[in-house]
């Protein structure tokens, strides 16, 4: 009862890094509130394959639902397993990745359980509440921490009165790690037909096609990002280059990506990658608050721009006055002859 | 074979071109500056309908959406564009809904309008970015639902079932589902085809109840108002709370389980940075610089 619940969404027998990476804000926060992890993982032949993908983050139990019809996803079917899960354990907090699945999972759950969802939180923390009609305190709530208004400004969401408090994170933005301090560990194997109805069957996947990642830029350590002043998709080839030599990745503005110039998987910001690399070099970004905001934890920034005023300036460690066809071949024409 | 057709859409500012005159000084928005626009994945979703229209002579495509007086202009908008009616879901009740709430207000708009083969709508709104109220609608109506979709492929009204393309994380999808459902729609589906110039002629003093109010509210008359007799299509329906029988417990800021804490501008910690011109020395400095703190290489 009252534990911090993580669905964990699975593609065959992988883990979503996601889920993972919740798991171990979900650990964080059950420590805070002094209560247990608990995760929940629903597929087709992942018996022995996804648990030690799971419990390492720290989980106090694991709920198994392992069943023919499970994967591909549908909404129907894992909304149930969740819906009827959650009426018998009671978590207090529900999370979940703000993947496609979580986004059409998250909604149906909440809904069904009459609870509220905020989407694509970018922090979560636990503190009080005063309702400023009824003079209410809360004590402990979820903050749920969000851009809204095409990504403008900040809300903090609470969910004062209704179970489980549900939000949804994107991959990214919390940080996954093994926890070494002590957990149960705990696997239950759950029949499905308990929680999952006859009729729930509605939609069936006809075919199903995942590509392997092409890169991870997620995960680098060096970013060398394009924006729209790259001007082409030529333009995004010394990029390339100047990632190549640094042993980075590239990523690109969303502006960039609109025109073209990119593919919509390298895109940086709000609505795309976040990025926490060593070194984010930005090329021709003139800097949205939705495009900073997918790399502001970056450790040093340099911006290339032949506009000073250009936005990302101001939260750059190096501001090269410049333009990028001057300056990328001479960064790595320089890299080369200096570095072993 | 004709399908009747619900499209759901809402009115929005937008927020794709935020200047610098949109955010006021104290970080709240400042909506009389951003002009209000029909949802853009919501445009999706009327083209997926409009389709469906085009492919089942006789069909009809009603618009439904929630908002103040003025959302009218959404019901315009789909009627230039081919559909063939709709609702203002209009009532204070309703404000301050979060999607819990709208999407039962919407729900219950839907089971008065009564009939439906598919219920579409865009995957998200641009003010609030959260892509729940289709889902959320669809567990309200006990409907199955196909979220992310790019294309309806086909549909058979005989065996009540529909086939759609849909975006998966890192690939696609094609799935069957039974009718009727509903379906939220990616912005990088088809385009919205634009306002046919015949029916802008037919439609375009098209006005609802309170647009009329507002208009003639320092007693002027109503222009042109015997066309509001002769044409009944010209009066665009609105409904309150009441006509559609809602709770008004589950309606507005009653009905909704999350509470806005606070709203923040956002600020980003402005560094203390090196400026550096883009002459060799300068680069070459720089390069050896991170080289020598072991930052690259």
């Amino acid at each position: 009862m009252n534990n911090v619940f993580v669905y964990c969404e699975i593609e065959g027998t992988k883990v979503a890094e996601v889920s993972q990476e919740l798991l171990t804000k979900g650990r964080k926060l059950a420590n805070q509130l002094n209560v247990e992890l608990h995760a929940v993982v629903a597929g087709t032949d992942i018996t022995g394959k996804v648990e030690e993908q799971i419990l390492p983050y720290g989980v106090d139990k694991l709920f198994v639902f392992d069943a023919p019809v499970l994967f591909p996803y549908t909404s129907i079917p894992h909304t149930e397993i969740l819906v009827n899960l959650f009426k018998e354990q009671q978590p207090q907090i529900a999370l979940m990745g703000a993947t496609v699945i979580g986004r059409d999972l998250g909604p149906r759950v909440s809904s069904s359980l009459t609870s509220g969802l905020t989407a694509d939180c970018t922090q979560l923390e636990i503190g009080d509440y005063t309702d400023a009609k009824t003079g209410t305190e809360y004590k402990n709530l979820l903050y749920q921490i969000r851009p809204a208004f095409g990504g403008n400004i900040v809300a903090t969401i609470v969910n004062p009165d209704h179970r489980p408090q549900m939000a949804t994170v994107r991959s990214g933005v919390m940080q996954k790690a093994i926890y070494d301090g002590p957990c149960k560990k705990e696997v239950v194997y759950a029949d499905m037909k308990k929680y999952v109805s006859a009729e729930a069957f509605m939609v069936t996947v006809l075919d199903h096609h995942v590509e392997a990642a092409k890169h991870n830029l997620k995960g680098a350590k060096i970013v060398v990002a394009g924006g729209y002043g790259m001007g082409s998709k030529e333009g995004f080839d010394m990029l390339f280059e100047l990632a190549k030599v640094l042993h980075g990745e590239v990523g690109a503005s969303r502006a960039a990506v609109d025109a073209g110039f990119c593919d919509h998987d390298r895109q940086i910001g709000q609505t795309g990658v976040t990025v926490h690399p060593k070194v984010y070099i930005a090329c021709g970004i003139s800097g949205q608050i939705q495009h900073i905001a997918g790399m502001q934890d970056s450790d040093i920034i340099i911006s290339i721009n032949n506009d000073p005023d250009a936005p990302i300036n101001k939260i750059a460690d190096y501001v090269i006055n410049g333009t990028v066809e001057e300056v990328v071949p001479k960064l790595i024409k320089y890299y080369k002859q200096n570095s072993k | 074979m004709s399908l009747k057709i619900v499209v759901l859409a809402k009115q929005v500012p937008d927020t794709r071109n935020v200047g610098k005159d949109a955010m006021k000084a104290d970080g709240t928005i400042n909506r009389a500056a951003l002009p209000a626009i029909f949802n853009p994945e919501d445009l999706n979703a009327l083209e997926q309908a409009l389709r469906l229209k085009d492919a089942f002579p006789g069909s009809t495509v009603t618009l439904l959406t929630m908002g103040p007086g003025r959302a009218a202009e959404i019901i315009r908008e789909g009627l230039y564009r081919g559909a063939d009616g709709g609702y203002i879901l209009t009532d204070r009740a309703f404000a301050g809904a979060d999607t819990l709430a709208t999407s039962y207000a919407i729900a219950t708009a839907i089971k008065k309008i009564g009939e439906y083969d598919i219920i579409l709508g865009g995957r998200q709104a641009i003010d609030g970015d959260t892509a729940q109220v289709g889902p959320q609608v669809a567990e309200k109506l006990g409907l199955p639902q196909v979220t992310y979709a790019e294309e309806i492929i086909s549909l058979d009204k005989d065996n009540q079932t529909v086939v759609i393309r849909r975006h998966i994380d890192g690939g696609a999808e094609t799935v069957e589902a039974t009718l009727p459902l509903v379906v939220t729609v990616n912005g990088s589906a088809a385009p919205c085809r634009p306002r046919n110039a015949k029916l802008v002629q037919k439609y375009k003093r098209a006005l609802g109840a309170q647009e009329k109010a507002a208009i003639m509210k320092d007693g002027s008359a109503l222009p042109y108002a015997e066309l509001y007799e002769q044409r009944p299509y010209l009066n665009l329906v609105e409904w309150t709370a009441a006509d559609v029988n809602a709770d008004l417990e589950q309606c507005g800021l009653n009905g909704s389980p999350t509470k806005v804490k606070t709203v923040q501008n956002i600020v980003f910690q402005a560094k203390e940075s090196q400026t550096l011109t883009s002459s060799d020395a300068d680069v070459e400095g720089l390069v050896k610089e991170l080289l020598d703190k072991k930052i690259i290489g």
